[in-house]
């Protein structure tokens, strides 16, 4: 089984691992690649912990031989100026070291190839969440076709219980150039490759949010291309399904700055690039906006979703992401203020 | 073969060397087709972009320093990580290696010249021309971001970001264009080891005694001529898709972004090993003269370079492990990508055992050698984990591969280069580079390469990408990346002690003589500098060692082999 050696290797690990866990407490790092929360990242974990033992085995070795070599045979004060015995070399140790490398190189091939087999090649058991991931030049989006949702930035999935396992399945696709979804805790990464549909699974164990980013190199903001995984208990997981699919909030009463802008957001370009479900706003260049209030940052993690920062947003993209594609509206302040207030709403 | 023939005083210097104008020198180097003269050329643009590209990484690192940094924009950013790439590959490491390559293999096989002389100086322009070409686009790039911008695609440049669609103006036109030219130069300078190796040995020197740094040299120019040609086909189909709308990469029309990934790789990981061969040649020119022992297993370290190269070629899709290949793909890359450790060890052990038992002298080429032996090691095992498929989905992209392979290029590329240096800079000028100077200059950027690479590991670890120009706290990543821009301030310190010493060891350096390091290969048989006809009378030999032979007539080497 593939995580055996892990389990063994991993006290031994720990002590190299040292330098990750400072500072640390019982919290672990957001991102980190020894902290796994779901099979695959574990099947992952327990093949690295394997491939780090033996090379730091090889380390040591080859490591201690140098140093002995050098310290030892190093010329000293007081040598006599005759050359040493010329060696030219000698076949058994050409063997012995051509004929272990190989072993140790089929080792690791096998244990690599089990986890690529179990990784790669994994049935999905009925009930599997399915996902559609699109990338875009900076921010995520999600589809659960079978649920009828679309969200961006922040993927909610249930937990996966050992007794009734519900992985979630991704579906990866591009709408512009290459990205790569990588949530370290969860499981390697893939990339997003236009023209190109690539498939990933997760199945976390643990309640909570997970970090990652966009891992492939996609342009000016690459770097805030953040992501957020939410797992959630299956009850939390079908309400949030039931608030996704809810239409958007009832229009505003009128009179109230929202109305104001909700008249100003379907009669700008911002109906152009974004959707909220049943009005007239259904553009697909920018994230679907439906239900906004729901999530907690703001173009893929950039900003923190508070009134303040979500006006600031409008008002100028550039000052909180530059180079980012929602183009700055030139809004007037009370406009400004009109469309946050509308914005506010779409819970 | 009588000892008479053997210049070991040198040639002395031919008449014409009386006082000459600047203007004239200029002249000279302008029009040179000698290869000692173009080596030195192809090492001086070198350096230079060292600076260049130095400074990009100054760049880069500081603004990671801290997170959320506003040092640059991340447009500047992007275009500093292309440019620091692009160059280091193509602008530094390669032509160095070729001015090394160029000084050193007519030497030390005993001829008058290159093969082809003028294809000599054509290349080395051509090279010139590349990397001048690419950072005229900071004039003239007119890319995403208005008018001068340079190149902001990566160094892989991958579609279909490089498209029309996502990189408008010219500024990947320079990329590729300048990358065209200098790969022209590239396979002229291929050819011309191969046929200069293949063809020009003096009497007696067989295939099999030739020095290592020959038949290393003929692996990686071989490997080259194999590894040029996908790379400069991508860039004319990527000019067809660019300007006569050809769909080859283009995604929106059927195109493949993932054929783009297999063309740069199929040049990509064997030209990491094109840079890394001379580098092993040097080590195994230097550690045997510093141990006072030959090589040991002379047949086995040209068998495993054959190897190297042939298994690289194959091992190009584990920078690839991440773009959804099915699982027996991966396992294949996995195997092919492990079985390159195997020879790679051997190199290791071999040296491992000329050192063992041997006399070794700690002067600057020995202590660079052994640096680059300690940090290959460890650059070799974390190649390994990144061979692991399963172990790269985590690793891959992130900064433990920015790690890994700062710790083959500057850790051991680097070092191996500076042990050539301080080896052959005597040979080059007659002068001795200063030894203070140079064990400063070792231990400064020692440490500083090593605040910087090792620590840059752990970012990795924790979830960091590559290509970021700024991240969040609160991530665990601060910290190393803090430390590893401190390291930068130690790396530059070394550097600037290396330049010193280079310049001042020219004016004032101690005069070398012919042969500084008690050595035994045929350069170090004519005079330092050589005249311009290397030898007065052309060599012959009977060994591997053709100095030791004449210096211990009662213990030739020839008797053994
Ligand atoms: C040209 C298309 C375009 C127009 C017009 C546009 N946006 Fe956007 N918008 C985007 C894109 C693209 C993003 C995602 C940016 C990113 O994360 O890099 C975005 C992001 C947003 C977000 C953050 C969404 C999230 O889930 O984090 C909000 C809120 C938003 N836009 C509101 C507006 C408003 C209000 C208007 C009109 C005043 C507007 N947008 C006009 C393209 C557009
Ligand atoms: C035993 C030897 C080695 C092995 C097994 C190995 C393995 C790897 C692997 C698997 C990657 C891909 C990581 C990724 O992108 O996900 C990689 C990246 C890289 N390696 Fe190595 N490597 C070895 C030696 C070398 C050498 C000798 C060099 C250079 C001289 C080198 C230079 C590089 C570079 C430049 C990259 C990154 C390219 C990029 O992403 O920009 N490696 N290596
Ligand atoms: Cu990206
Ligand atoms: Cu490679």
């Amino acid at each position: 089984m593939g995580r055996s050696w892990g389990r063994g290797g991993a006290k031994a690990f720990a002590v190299l691992s040292a330098p990750l866990c400072l500072g640390q407490g019982t919290s672990p790092r957001p991102g980190n690649i020894f902290a796994p929360a779901s099979t695959p990242a574990e099947m992952i974990y327990g093949v690295s912990v394997f491939v780090l033992v033996i090379t730091g085995i090889i380390f040591l070795a080859v490591f201690g031989l140098l140093v002995y070599a050098a310290v030892k045979y190093r010329r000293r004060e007081g040598d006599d100026a005759r050359e040493p015995a010329q060696v030219y070399g000698s076949d058994q140790l050409e063997l012995a070291w051509t004929v272990i490398p190989v072993i140790i190189v089929l080792v690791l091939f096998i244990a690599s190839a089990r986890v690529i087999h179990q990784v790669q090649d994994a049935d999905m058991p009925a009930g599997t969440v399915q996902v559609t991931v699109i990338g875009h030049q900076f921010w995520w989006e999600f589809r659960y076709p079978k649920l009828g949702i679309i969200t961006a930035n922040e993927l909610h999935v249930p937990l996966s219980g050992t007794q009734n396992p519900r992985p979630t399945l991704l579906k990866l696709l591009s709408a512009d150039t290459d990205h790569s979804f990588w949530v370290p805790r969860l499981a390697g990464k893939t990339d997003l490759i236009p023209n190109h549909p690539n498939e990933m699974w997760i199945d976390p164990r643990i309640e909570g949010m997970f970090l990652g980013q966009c891992a492939q190199y996609c342009g000016v903001q690459h770097a805030k291309m953040l992501l957020r995984v939410y797992v959630d208990t299956p009850e939390k997981f079908d309400e949030w399904v039931a608030a996704q699919k809810r239409p958007a909030a009832a229009a505003p009463p009128a009179g109230e700055s929202a109305a104001a802008g909700r008249r100003l957001f379907e009669t700008t370009a911002c109906v152009a690039c974004h959707r909220v479900a049943g009005t007239r706003a259904f553009g697909r260049v920018g994230p679907d906006l439906t239900h906004l209030m729901s999530r907690a940052t703001l173009a893929s993690g950039a900003a923190e979703n508070t009134p303040a920062d979500l006006r600031q947003w409008i008002e100028k993209p550039d000052s909180i992401k530059p180079g980012s594609l929602m183009p700055a509206m030139n809004l007037s302040a009370k406009e400004l203020d009109e469309v946050t207030a509308y914005l506010l709403t779409l819970h | 073969m009588s000892s008479e023939s053997m210049p070991i005083a040198g040639a002395g210097n031919l008449p014409g060397a009386a006082r000459r104008v600047w203007l004239e020198t200029l002249h000279e180097w302008l029009i040179t087709v000698d290869h000692k003269k173009l080596g030195l050329m192809y090492i001086g643009y070198a350096l230079f972009f060292l600076v260049v590209g130095g400074i990009e990484a100054t760049i880069i690192r500081i603004q990671l320093a801290v997170p959320h940094a506003h040092f640059v924009s991340p447009e500047v950013f992007n275009r500093m990580f292309t440019m620091h790439g692009t160059t280091m590959i193509f602008f530094v490491a390669m032509p160095v290696l070729f001015g090394f390559a160029n000084y050193l293999v007519p030497l030390m096989i005993g001829a008058r010249d290159m093969a082809f002389p003028r294809l000599n100086a054509f290349s080395f322009w051509m090279t010139a021309f590349g990397g001048l070409l690419l950072y005229f686009s900071f004039l003239g790039g007119d890319g995403l971001y208005g008018a001068g911008s340079a190149p902001d695609v990566g160094w892989w440049a991958y579609a279909p970001l490089t498209s029309k669609a996502f990189s408008r103006g010219h500024s990947t036109d320079y990329w590729t264009v300048s990358l065209l030219a200098s790969g022209f130069g590239t396979i002229g300078t291929a050819v011309n080891l191969v046929a200069t190796i293949l063809s020009m040995r003096c009497r007696g020197m067989t295939l099999g005694k030739m020095p290592l740094l020959a038949w290393l040299n003929l692996v990686m120019s071989g490997m080259l001529l194999f590894t040029i040609t996908p790379l400069t086909a991508a860039q004319i189909m990527l000019m067809v898709d660019r300007y006569l709308d050809g769909h080859f990469f283009d995604t929106h029309a059927g195109g493949s972004a993932a054929i783009w990934m297999h063309f740069f790789w199929i040049f990509g990981h064997p030209e990491v090993y094109v840079l890394i061969i001379p580098c092993f040649a040097f080590v195994s020119e230097i550690v045997p003269v510093f141990s006072r022992k030959p090589i040991f297993g002379y047949p086995v370290m040209v068998a495993a370079t054959v190897a190297i190269g042939g298994v690289s070629m194959s091992v190009w899709a584990h920078h690839m492990y991440t773009i959804g290949m099915t699982s027996y793909e991966n396992a294949f890359f996995v195997l092919t990508t492990l079985a390159v450790g195997v020879p790679t060890g051997i190199k290791i052990f071999n040296w491992l055992g000329t050192m063992w038992g041997g006399k070794i002298r700690y002067a600057p080429p020995m202590m660079f050698c052994l640096g680059f032996l300690f940090q290959f090691l460890i650059a070799g095992l974390t190649g390994i984990m990144l061979g692991s498929a399963p172990f790269d989905w985590q690793l891959g992209n992130s900064y433990f591969v920015v790690a890994h392979f700062h710790y083959v290029i500057v850790g051991g590329i680097l070092f191996a280069l500076f042990a050539a240096f301080y080896y052959w800079y005597p040979k080059m000028t007659g002068r001795m580079l200063n030894d203070t100077l140079g064990k400063w200059h070792f231990w400064v950027f020692l440490i500083g390469f090593h605040l910087t690479f090792d620590f840059m590991h752990i970012p990795g670890l924790l979830g960091m990408p590559r290509r970021i120009y700024t991240y969040e706290p609160g991530r665990g990543w601060a910290i190393w990346n803090m430390i590893a821009t401190i390291g930068v301030a130690f790396q530059i310190a070394g550097i600037l002690i290396f330049v010193f010493n280079l310049v001042h060891s020219y004016f004032r350096g101690r005069v070398a003589g012919d042969d500084p390091w008690d050595a035994w290969t045929l350069e170090w048989a004519t005079s330092s500098p050589p005249a311009a006809c290397n030898f007065a009378v052309l060599p012959e030999v009977r060994s591997r060692r053709p100095l030791w032979d004449l210096k211990h007539p009662e213990d030739p080497d020839w008797k053994y082999e």
